[in-house]
């Protein structure tokens, strides 16, 4: 097991060591931000006279902000003005083959069932002409645009549909929200628009694998997610596999907009870079989730969080409308020296709105995992129900496993439930599987899958056993 | 031979509990260890079993001729040794019948065997629960998860029925159960014991009880961590009637 560990460990920090350098393109902004970058950015963007403007009220306010620090996280300073806010396309050092993948890395591809093409593409190298993606892609945008579908990269919607980019962004996280999602709404580079018209159950599972030029969405990533009256959308982003990536900050902006009587699922795996096991290097990752439902709408998030050294993200419902649903369905695992704060905010406004929320949070090395959660009912929202269950699962005695859950109730007629568990993975349990013929990792797979079940069965069939592969992964060599 | 203790010596955080323990187990047969609290006997079965708190300080096991204390407990398992727990735990949202398959094709895997699909495997689990009287609804369940005792012991008889091990090891499987249990877990036992006559059995428990049903071969009296003496089925009932009491003089002489 340990050598287990140990080869994942040396091809994650190999690969983000020294395997990919990167060609300087000529297409880029100078380093740090200021005025000048943020109108340069949207010129190069070719964005409209209204964007410009809404991304330089956000840098004005994001001036006078401060980055928050009630999270229970360590959070080594970042130096905002050494980073690039353009780098388009963001050219990576291509490699010619497979052959010059690190075999370890590609060996996790396969255990992971990641088709061949895929590989290549996640490991950085050239996908070959013959590689018909764009003929799958073709064949996908045609279907979506008979259903009247809109799919594209935002920055494709704000020059192609401003209209609908000005009624809705910002509408559920403003500009001014937080520390992150302001700093989002100033640089933000790239991201994935939907917007389903009124009526139209979507009829594929949306999601970034094919949206051409999904790779480099860069680090300030933007998404807004439009289901119009009684439609319905499924999306999911990310991708089981472990990512190439060369930026620490990752300051994402999820908004769905769910409006009367339609239904959307947001479902997200993420597997991004979590840091060597000292805690070296490493994604940061904070991103604002937030979805708004008008009346008889739900919103549904299920997340898969594996990755990135630090976590910091909520996504969350805002229950405007009458008998709207939220739910929140999220396993975060963290291990070696991750950290993760993460969580949800119910908010109910309407009357007989509901919620539930499922939290699994596995810890293992000497990593933290909190779960954060706010269920709040207002006044006027009578008879709001909420239901939350946080379930945490230490693996060895250095990890902690945190629950931070805020109840704020402003109706008598609120039923609001928690429930909260703390077990350990215990050498017994492993014994008893290995004594039974079953390999560690294969028992440890089976032993945090029973335990994530309710969640993972909320994800898109064909991610569940990705899903279930990634967790084996995520956690070798953390016990034992 | 099946298994060969010698001289075997083992302790659990600094304190000796295994103090050279000698002992032979030939194709088909069946032993009963006995003892009381704290003689050892458990940690005999934890031993043999491969749990790493278990530190092996001196002697040598062979299993089949091969050397046990070389392997890791899963490869123990798939060369055919099978442990019936104590206190088998609970595993929360794994299903038995998942569970079983895992093991079951890890150990055809392990002999250069396919792996069984899943219709085929639940028939061989419908077959085999019947033997043990396990309710189908059981087997739709997680593992162990708020299964009485009883159900918790039948539950390891069932497992050993599927994964059908060449030697068995029942640690103090009799206890805690009632007559009706125990009669059923025996009767299981029993028919692994005809359904293949070179299977050996290894039967550690507390009481004389447990072997009015499952008929020992030979029954060895362990006292402070070796077997103070050994003799037919009828040293059992001699224990029963003049307690532990009367051997410990015999190992402290």
């Amino acid at each position: 097991m340990s050598s287990d560990t140990e080869t994942l460990e040396n091809f994650t920090s190999q690969d983000y060591k020294y395997g990919f350098t990167v060609d300087i393109e000529a297409d880029e902004l100078p380093t740090g931000l200021n005025e000048e970058i943020i109108r340069a950015l949207s010129a190069k963007k070719d964005e409209p006279e209204f964007m410009l403007e809404w991304r330089l009220k956000a840098y004005k306010k994001w001036l006078t902000m401060k980055s928050p620090e009630w999270a229970f996280l360590e959070i080594e300073p970042i130096d905002y003005q050494g980073l690039k806010y353009y780098s388009a396309p963001k050219q990576k050092a291509e490699l010619k083959s497979l052959d010059e993948v690190d075999p370890k890395l590609l060996e996790t591809y396969e255990r992971l069932g990641i088709p061949l093409e895929e590989q290549k593409r996640l490991a950085g190298v050239a996908v070959d002409a013959v590689f018909d993606s764009v003929s799958i892609a073709t064949t996908y945008k045609e279907e979506l645009h008979k259903a009247g579908v809109i799919f594209c990269s935002i920055s494709e919607a704000v020059r192609e549909h401003p209209e609908l980019v000005k009624k809705y962004l910002g509408s559920v996280v403003p500009y001014t929200d937080n520390y992150f999602a302001t700093l989002n709404s100033a640089v933000f580079s790239d991201g994935t628009f939907v917007y389903v018209p009124k009526g139209v159950q979507c009829p594929l599972e949306l999601s970034t694998y094919f949206r051409i030029n999904a790779q480099n969405t860069g680090q300030f990533e933007r998404t807004l997610i439009i289901a119009d009256e009684g439609s319905s959308v499924s999306y999911l982003e990310g991708c089981t596999a472990p990512m190439r990536d060369e930026n620490q900050l990752h300051a994402a902006v999820v908004e769905l907009v769910a409006l009367e009587g339609s239904q959307i699922k947001y479902s997200t795996i993420q597997n991004w870079y979590p840091g060597d096991k000292s805690g070296k290097g490493g994604i940061y990752n904070f991103v604002t989730k937030r979805g708004v439902a008008e009346e008889n709408a739900k919103i549904s998030w299920t997340q898969v969080e594996t990755g990135s050294a630090i976590t910091w993200k909520y996504p969350s419902c805002i229950l405007k409308g009458d008998n709207s649903v939220g739910e929140f369905y999220s396993v975060a695992i963290t291990n070696n020296k991750q950290q993760a704060d993460t969580g949800t905010k119910m908010i109910h406004i309407g009357k007989n709105t509901k919620s539930t929320i499922i939290s699994k949070g596995i810890s293992a090395g000497t990593a933290q995992n909190s779960y954060r959660g706010l269920v709040k009912v207002l006044r006027g929202a009578d008879n709001a129900r909420n239901f939350s269950q946080c379930d945490s699962m230490l693996m060895g005695d250095k990890c902690g496993a945190h629950t931070f859950p805020y109840i704020e109730v402003d109706n008598p007629t609120a039923q609001v439930e928690h429930e909260a568990t703390t077990s350990k993975i215990g050498e017994d349990q492993l014994f008893y599987c290995n004594q039974r013929g079953i390999s560690t990792e294969d028992a440890i797979g089976m032993i945090v899958h029973g335990f994530c079940k309710e969640v993972l069965n909320e994800l898109p069939m064909e991610f569940a056993l990705e899903a279930r592969q990634l967790l084996a992964i995520s956690l070798e060599g953390s016990v034992g | 031979m099946m298994l060969k203790i010698s001289n075997l010596q083992a302790r659990i955080e600094e304190k000796e509990i295994i103090k050279g323990l000698n002992l032979e187990i030939k194709p088909g047969e069946t032993h009963a260890i006995m003892g009381v609290n704290g003689s050892g006997k458990s940690t005999l079965a934890n031993v043999l079993g491969g749990r790493e708190e278990y530190e092996v300080t001196g002697g040598s096991v062979e299993f089949l001729g091969k050397d046990l204390l070389e392997m890791d407990p899963e490869e123990r398992a798939r060369e055919g040794l099978f442990l019936a727990f104590q206190y088998p735990v609970e595993l929360p949202g794994v299903l038995i019948s998942y569970f079983l398959r895992t093991a079951y094709n890890a150990i055809r895997e392990h002999r250069g065997e396919a792996a069984v699909q899943v219709r085929e495997f639940n028939k061989l689990i419908q077959e085999k629960s019947k033997l043990l009287q396990l309710s189908p609804e059981l087997l739709k369940r997680s593992v162990n998860e708020g299964f009485s005792g009883g159900e918790k012991k039948r539950n390891e008889i069932f497992q050993m029925a599927i994964l059908e091990p060449k030697l068995c090891i029942l640690d103090e499987t009799d206890s805690g159960l009632d007559i009706d249990a125990l009669q059923i877990v025996s009767e299981g036992v029993n028919t692994l014991k005809q359904e293949d006559p070179e299977r050996s059995f290894l039967l550690i428990t507390h009481y004389q009880r447990l072997l009015n049903y499952i008929v020992p071969d030979y029954v060895h009296v362990m006292i402070d961590g070796k077997i103070v003496k050994s003799g037919g089925k009828e040293l059992a009932l001699e224990l029963e009637e003049k307690g532990y009491s009367a051997f410990q003089s015999s190992s402290a002489a």
